[in-house]
């Protein structure tokens, strides 16, 4: 025999990282989010400024070499309070998308694979949510639970639940009707096993480009929600708040809107690139 | 007689990767032509190129002289429709669906300018007329998804036909269609060829249909010519191996069939089995629903192979997926041994299920594109928790080269095998599980024919060495013939014939399995026959009765 008895031929063959990272475009996004997240980890270490403290220099700074990103209507640093923003839009996109992948996905997935009246109800009531918009669901959330960041991201999560977990029933139902499906059926596997192992991997390359794009997504309501008082609280340094809050200003001090609008850009091509890559590296079918 | 067509040394490329390679051939009217190859073979690119269809990056070199000019010159527009006419294999996508019929058949002669819109309506008519469908005049305002498949591809060959072609390359029109159907449409070919003396290229990788259509043969093999000649010799006396090896893979329909039915204990019993469907978009009517199956009942005994024959819509495929309990029943009982399965639910299912095993038609959907073959053959083992990793990926190995892959495939995945390798993937699945009954639903029909035997052969030769039993099912009466030890013959939801292959093919007793392999194509060009009885009308469909030895007739 040509193979050694001891590899394990029904597992994958090693190398998934570094397939992730030979591709160009996935490897600036795995870079870009990493430094997202070093930014968001070592926020105190790295910002020059309290983001909070007002008067850290005079009103309306243009970038300058003390305020590299210059300062806003209340004389805050820009870059500190970028630095300390990326904290909770990585929270926010991160959290919020979660939720709704994690709950879409489940509902999703469960009612393709049980079908009958379990399926209606859950495909129903997704319909019915469905017809609200997104904003009137996240609002109507924030309206029950009260306004506080937390709740917004919460709100935001929820209110995307609907189209996650139409997506992932129509990639699903795909899939339980092909024979490889009802060929593990006939092979005795139990219903754990028929969606974790068979459908989860499968409608994975779906979900994980909505979720890239639905992170941005996530990113702009949040910010919605807290430019309408009603998610992130003043002081607190939030992208979207920031970029919303500073419409005001735009002729006169035109970076304040520009810089935490091209923080969110960077953000949200950081996870398209990087949810584009992981989607190549797992298909098999890619690996060439 | 002078040529209609002439082509010589036809060559197609893309890049620098050759397609079709020197192929020569004529075609004179009244005649017709067939090209037979595999998949792969640049039959379809050869017609691509004389209709000049060919894909953006290919280029087509030599020459094709058609009425005085060569088809194949940079500056030649090819007479598409007036000149050459082309049938495709779906007909469905071959008329558009938001169109009425009578729109689609005259907008060609309109925009043509052969003649204006009354006199357009007024020849469609009697076209279609010609093509043999009833009632043309209320056809023209029809939709084609109101007609059948063979219906359809009559309105695709009159619309061909009113322009006026002389000649017309059909590719593979009949490859979608039921075998009785097949017979009208080839008939209704060779009709309009002696009637209008067009020159007809006909594409098939059936020698069943070559046989009983062609004049003139050219087998092709990757892009190339193996060989060319009139049809009585390259059946008689082929010229190149390739075309003998060709024929030898072809089930014979009329072969002799030896096999003697076993006679050994029941393992399977299907009794009483029913199922309706809702048709499609019907949710509030109760009238809106079809039967499947109507009580129907089935006995199988252990190392046989019985198979299930019918057209579609038989419900040939249904009761197979009820036996393996991937459909439920309405009604019925399906016991295996001495257990009745259809008694059984949750995790007592999943524990017995193994013991039915499923072989699945189309070969890219059958295994998961995640797993490695390794695991997808493995999975038994893993669900059912038996043995340890490496005995696992021992018997993996075994299984492989047991269907004839090698052992170091296992860390592959499916999208890097063909299709008959995929299909051998699957079998090793199937008998991983190490069943009793295995259940094959059409397991050849997406393979070519020289593919087709080698996994007829497997399957035949792990039937005896794995002990199984087998349930075959296939709207291919040849493959059958070469198969089965009993054959069951359904329509509509009931069997209608049951009994001995050998028997049952020799003498047919029921009025329906007798047309069905009459109208089976054989390859065989000196076998004449005249116009193929048609298959319609209502045929007994009573409570069977054995009129043999384990032969049963509806009455």
């Amino acid at each position: 025999m040509s193979v050694a008895p001891d590899i394990d031929v029904t597992k994958a063959p090693p190398g998934f990282l570094w397939r992730l990272v030979r591709s160009p475009s996935s490897a600036i996004g795995l870079v870009i989010v990493l430094l997202l997240i070093f930014c968001a980890l070592f926020a105190d270490v790295l910002a020059p400024y309290d983001p909070n403290k007002m008067g850290s220099g005079g009103r309306f700074l243009p970038p300058s070499g003390d305020f590299l990103l210059g300062t806003d209507e209340f004389g805050r640093d820009m870059l500190s309070r970028i630095l300390f923003g990326s904290r909770i839009t990585l929270l926010v996109g991160a959290v919020a998308v979660g939720i709704s992948l994690t709950i879409g996905m489940a509902v999703g997935m469960i009612a393709a694979f049980r079908r009958g009246w379990i399926e209606a109800i859950l495909m129903r009531s997704t319909d019915v949510l469905f017809s609200f918009t997104e904003t009137l669901i996240a609002l109507s959330f924030v309206a029950v639970l009260g306004p506080s960041l937390q709740n917004a991201i919460i709100a935001v999560g929820v209110a995307g639940i609907p189209f996650y977990s139409r997506t992932c029933y129509s990639a699903a139902l795909v899939e339980t009707s092909k024979p490889y499906f009802e060929a593990s059926i006939a092979a005795g596997a139990r219903p754990t096993r028929m969606v974790l192992v068979h459908l989860l991997p499968n409608v994975m390359p779906t979900m994980i480009v909505v979720a890239t794009l639905g992170v941005s997504t996530a990113i702009l309501a949040a910010a919605g929600l807290s430019f309408l008082g009603l998610g992130a609280q003043p002081p607190t340094s939030e992208w979207g708040y920031m970029l919303a809050g500073s419409r005001d200003y735009i002729n006169r001090a035109p970076w304040l809107m520009t810089i935490p609008g091209i923080a969110i850009a960077i953000t949200v091509l950081g996870f398209n690139l990087l949810g584009d890559g992981l989607r190549t590296s797992l298909d098999p079918v890619e690996r060439k | 007689m002078t040529a209609l067509l002439s082509v010589t040394d036809l060559s197609v490329a893309i890049g620098s990767k050759s397609l079709v390679k020197k192929v020569s051939f004529d075609v004179a009217s009244g005649e017709v032509l067939s090209i037979v190859g595999e998949s792969g073979s640049g039959k379809s690119m050869t017609a691509k190129a004389l209709m000049g269809l060919l894909p953006n990056k290919a280029s087509a070199t030599g020459r094709a002289m058609f009425d005085g000019m060569d088809l194949l010159a940079p500056e030649v527009q090819p007479p598409r429709g007036t000149g050459i006419g082309l049938i495709f294999q779906e007909p469905m996508t071959a008329l558009t669906p938001v169109l009425t019929i009578g729109l689609q058949l005259t907008e060609a002669l309109v925009s043509h300018g052969i003649c204006n819109a009354g006199e357009a309506q007024r020849r469609a008519i009697a076209m279609l007329d010609r093509v043999g469908i009833p009632s043309p005049a209320d056809r023209m305002r029809q939709y084609p998804h109101e007609l059948s498949g063979g219906m359809r591809q009559r309105v695709v060959i009159a619309m061909m036909m009113l322009l006026d072609p002389r000649i017309l390359i059909a590719d593979e029109p009949t490859t979608a269609l039921d075998v009785t159907v097949q017979a009208q449409i080839l008939d209704l070919l060779r009709e309009i060829v002696t009637d209008t003396q067009i020159g007809l290229i006909l594409i098939t990788h059936d020698m069943g249909v070559v046989a009983e259509m062609a004049d003139n043969v050219l087998v092709m093999k990757a892009g190339k010519a193996e060989e060319f000649g009139p049809v009585q010799r390259i059946f008689a006396a082929p010229e190149a191996d390739y075309t003998t090896a060709l024929l030898d893979a072809v089930p014979r329909i009329d072969a002799s069939n030896s096999r003697k039915p076993a006679l050994t204990e029941p393992l399977l019993k299907a009794g009483g089995i029913n199922k309706t469907f809702a048709k499609r978009g019907a949710i509030f009517s109760k009238a809106a629903r079809y039967k499947a199956l109507d009580d129907v009942s089935l006995t199988m005994h252990r190392g046989e192979t019985l198979a299930l024959v019918g057209e579609s819509g038989s419900g040939k495929t249904t009761l197979g997926r009820i036996i393996a309990r991937l459909t439920e029943a309405d009604t019925g009982t399906v016991t295996l041994s001495d257990t009745d399965l259809s008694a059984l639910y949750g995790r007592e299912l999943q524990d017995k299920r193994r013991e039915v095993q499923m072989i699945f038609q189309d070969p890219y959907a059958s295994l998961d594109p995640r797993h490695t073959v390794g695991r997808t053959i493995a999975e038994p083992m893993i669900i059912h928790q038996e043995l340890s990793r490496s005995e696992r990926s021992e018997r993996v190995h075994e299984l492989l080269e047991k269907v004839g892959l090698s052992a170091d495939m296992a860390q592959r995945y499916p999208h890097e095998f063909s299709g008959g390798q995929r299909q051998r993937i699957a079998i090793a699945r199937a008998i991983a599980a190490k069943p009793s009954l295995v259940v094959a639903d059409e397991p050849t029909s997406a393979l070519d024919v020289s593919i087709q035997a080698k996994v007829l052969d497997l399957l035949e030769n792990l039937k005896r060495s794995e002990d199984l039993t087998l349930l075959f099912i296939s709207h291919d009466l040849a493959v059958v013939r070469q198969i089965a030890d009993r054959v069951a013959v359904m329509r509509n939801g009931r069997i209608l014939e049951l009994g001995p292959s050998a028997e049952l093919f020799a003498e047919p007793r029921h009025p329906y399995t007798r047309a069905l392999i009459d109208v089976a194509p054989v390859p065989n060009p000196t076998r004449k026959r005249g116009k193929r009885p048609v298959l319609q009308g209502d045929y007994p469909t009573g409570p069977l009765s054995e009129i043999g030895p384990g032969h049963w007739v509806a009455a």
